[in-house]
């Protein structure tokens, strides 16, 4: 409402927007030719070509400093040009702009698919990406490649699992469910009891709920980079309607709460003990000891077991989450960014600090197999040996998925679907047919041919 | 609207020797000149940020880019899909309905504030009056995190009074109730100024009269007061129209605690934003904006032309 001339501002904004970019590449190049004076680290070897980074990880100046520490053939410059969606908002102009982006880019993994297919990222195929492949898990490498493409470098991973309080559990003589069944059945004796609720069915993070519908055999996205305007939806699959089914079920019984997440009212909740579990990934115990739970009162009160499967003969590992480095195409010096990409946040002192400060679980099999990761007890999970027990089998255990070529859109519209499930005017299969229509008419209208 | 009172430029007179004449139009020239300088940073200004993005933004709309093709021109292709695009109407329905319930709520709580203040001389009133303004003068942006925390059920108030039970004003079924206080906390006292202001510019002697003439307090305020400042409750209706129209900032804020019932498409500038920096549909998204500047236009122009009697714009 404040602005009166809000008609005009988009239109502004999208000025404004290529204007800065085009001032950002003042000598005919992009930020490659970085001021020194603009990096957030200061450049060690100022002889030496720089190349220009965005990053968002809460340790990337430490991670910056011991890159720039170890190389004298090249230096990284540091931006940080938001975290999550609003350094894609960025990256997004600067691609439209076709100026503006840095060599290297900070993305999670399920946004690589949506700049790769606009042609804003590098194979790094052609710049030895092969050489690090060896570095890392199977799942891990093929959520970065698509047919013989690779568009990143892994660096983190969210395998995911289930946490839980054990205070919850031990009140109302609760053991850890191994399977769905089991988890909706403990949600209804919580309820009978007159206890908190199960967990959380959040509409604003869809990202889980897609990891959950490929746990149990479902494959939204078919496509090849070989010809990417040859796309397979497939959303609305008995496999995918089964898991949202599911959920609308244990929402509808009011066995779990559907508040969004990443807010304060679910922090607030989650340490209070209004959710006995919180179905998550590995980088949450990070995640939550930032935003102050697992302290004072709420200590010692979390635990952790891997994720409850549809079917405990084949279980299935899913990941949520998690992030890699790509180059982008506006780089003029792609084989520095792609060294860049491949041996920054690789080397041994920079991970340990984030597995360490537990701001990322690894990807890289140095860490994995280091004894040390293997055994560390959680201070958070009250000296549990959440790597060895849980995280390590299921990020061992992953085989990869296939994002979404168009992930805001399609996450923009299934938080929609989720909210009227949420809202009780639709079933899970309902949304996803609904879901799939939607899809289906809006690559259409991007120029997919659908199969 | 307000028309720059220029002092009539003094004529030459023909029987004017030429030199006398050269110099004179030489020093109209000058003064000419002068005049252009202080209008230029102004206007370059206006040019820049306002009509050269307006031209752009209208290119724009004239193409369209699919991630899987490239850009080609679309002529009036994105004004077609605007018009029978179901998010972009039922965005525009939405802000038509708000306006229809907020627009009425916020200026009837400004005028009752404004004839009670400006019957009132006394301390109290001049506080009030400031305490009436304050929530104007707090950034929208801040003032809807604030209503976020004031409506979150885990900490607001309303959770203190009502414990579980409490309503959660973003709800689907909540929403535009919630919006509708946010934005009427938020305008009202700036419209209570405005009306206050044009009542203080009437004749006390009126007043008088009317009183020698056994007029009631309430008559004087109904009968004498809001006809006389008719022009100013038109003025606050064409803000608030174009304003409610245009919404965008509360939506904007509040998405993130409002568990999804706060769509991307809830409001058409909602929508034409989402579209350009989070969908990458540049394009389209200038079409939409585009669109909503022409029912804005067409609200507002009729609504000018109903009201043309009582207004001044239109005259």
């Amino acid at each position: 409402m404040k602005n009166r001339l809000l008609t005009t501002a988009i239109g502004a904004g999208t000025v404004m927007a290529s204007l800065s970019a085009c001032g950002g590449g003042g000598g005919g190049g992009d930020t490659a030719s970085a001021d020194a004076g603009n990096c957030s680290v200061p450049i060690a070897e100022t002889e030496a070509p720089v190349v220009s980074v965005w990053s968002w990880y809460p340790n990337a100046k430490t991670v910056v400093e011991d890159f720039n520490e170890l190389h004298d053939d090249v230096q990284v410059c540091l931006t940080n040009a938001g975290q999550g969606a609003d350094e894609y908002a960025r990256f997004q102009t600067a691609v439209s702009a076709g100026t503006g982006a840095p060599d290297v880019i900070m993305l999670e993994t399920d946004t690589v698919p949506v700049f790769a297919l606009q042609e804003a990222l590098v194979d790094l195929t052609q710049y030895g990406a092969d050489e690090v492949q060896g570095n890392f898990g199977e799942g891990a490498w093929r959520d970065v490649s698509s047919g013989d493409a690779v568009y990143g470098i892994p660096v983190d991973g969210g395998p995911m699992a289930m946490m839980y309080r054990t205070d919850v559990f031990e009140q109302y003589g609760i053991t850890p469910p191994t399977t769905w069944e089991e988890y909706r059945a403990a949600g209804e004796a919580l309820k009978a009891a007159g206890g908190p609720l199960m967990g959380d069915f959040p509409a604003n993070v869809p990202a889980p709920t897609v990891a959950l519908m490929q746990q149990n055999g479902a494959e939204p996205w078919v496509y090849d980079s070989g010809d990417p305007t040859q796309l397979e939806i497939d959303l609305n699959s008995p496999e995918g309607k089964e898991v949202l089914d599911y959920w609308a079920g244990l929402v509808r019984d009011g066995l779990v709460g559907t508040q969004d997440q990443f807010t304060t009212d679910y922090i607030a909740g989650a340490i209070r003990g209004d959710y006995a579990t919180y179905i998550s990934a590995a980088w949450a115990p990070g995640y939550l000891t930032g935003a102050g739970a697992g302290e004072g009162e709420d200590a010692g009160n979390w635990a952790v077991a891997p994720l409850p499967q549809w079917d405990p003969a084949n279980p299935v590992s899913v990941n949520w989450g998690g992030s890699v480095f790509s180059v982008t195409s506006q780089s003029e010096q792609p084989e520095l960014a792609a060294q860049v990409a491949k041996e920054l946040y690789a080397d041994e002192a920079s991970l340990t600090d984030g597995w360490t400060s537990q701001t990322i679980f690894p990807l890289n099999q140095s860490v994995l197999s280091s004894q040390e990761f293997i055994d560390n007890e959680s201070e958070f999970f009250s000296g549990q040996t959440a790597n060895r027990d849980v995280y390590i089998p299921a990020a061992e255990a992953y085989e990869g998925s296939t994002y979404s070529p168009f992930g805001t859109t399609f996450y923009a519209q299934f938080t929609e679907e989720i909210a009227a499930i949420n809202a009780g005017e639709k079933t899970g299969s309902e949304a996803l047919d609904d879901l799939q229509a939607e899809m289906e008419t809006y690559a259409t209208q991007q120029g997919f041919t659908l199969d | 609207m307000a028309t720059l009172d220029t002092a009539p430029r003094p004529q030459a007179p023909a029987a004017d020797p030429a030199p006398a004449r050269s110099r004179r139009q030489r020093r109209g020239r000058a003064q000419g000149l002068i005049g252009w300088a202080f209008l230029a940073p102004f206007a370059v200004v206006f040019l820049l940020f306002l009509v050269t993005p307006l031209l752009y933004a209208f290119y724009l709309s004239l193409f369209t880019k699919g991630l899987a093709t490239g850009e080609r021109f679309a002529g009036l292709d994105n004004y077609t899909r605007a018009f029978t695009d179901p998010a972009f109407l039922s965005g525009v329905w939405f802000v038509i309905r708000f306006s229809l319930v907020v627009i009425p709520v916020q200026i009837l709580v400004a005028l009752a504030a404004a004839l009670v203040l400006d019957s009132v001389t006394s301390r109290f009133a001049r506080f009030s009056r400031l305490m009436i303004f304050v929530p104007y003068a707090i950034p929208a942006v801040i003032g809807a995190v604030m209503w976020g925390f004031l409506y979150s059920p885990n900490f607001g108030p309303l959770e203190q009074l009502f414990g579980d039970g409490a309503p959660f004003l973003l709800s689907p079924d909540n929403l535009f109730y919630g919006f509708t206080n946010v934005v009427t906390w938020q305008w009202a006292g700036y419209y209570m100024i405005i009306i206050y202001a044009a009542l203080q510019g009437i004749d006390p002697a009126v007043y008088e009269a009317a009183r020698i003439d056994g007029a009631s307090s309430r008559q004087i305020a109904l009968r004498l007061k809001v006809p006389m400042i008719s022009s100013a409750l038109i003025l606050i209706l064409v803000f608030s129209l174009i304003g409610t129209l245009q919404f965008f900032t509360e939506p904007q804020v509040l998405t993130p605690i409002s568990n999804g019932a706060i769509s991307t498409d809830i409001t058409p500038n909602v929508y034409a934003f989402n579209l350009a920096f989070r969908f990458a549909q540049f394009n389209y998204a200038s079409a939409i904006s585009f669109a909503l500047g022409i029912v804005v236009f067409i609200g507002v122009y009729l609504f000018l032309f109903l009201t043309r009697k009582r207004g001044g714009f239109l005259k």
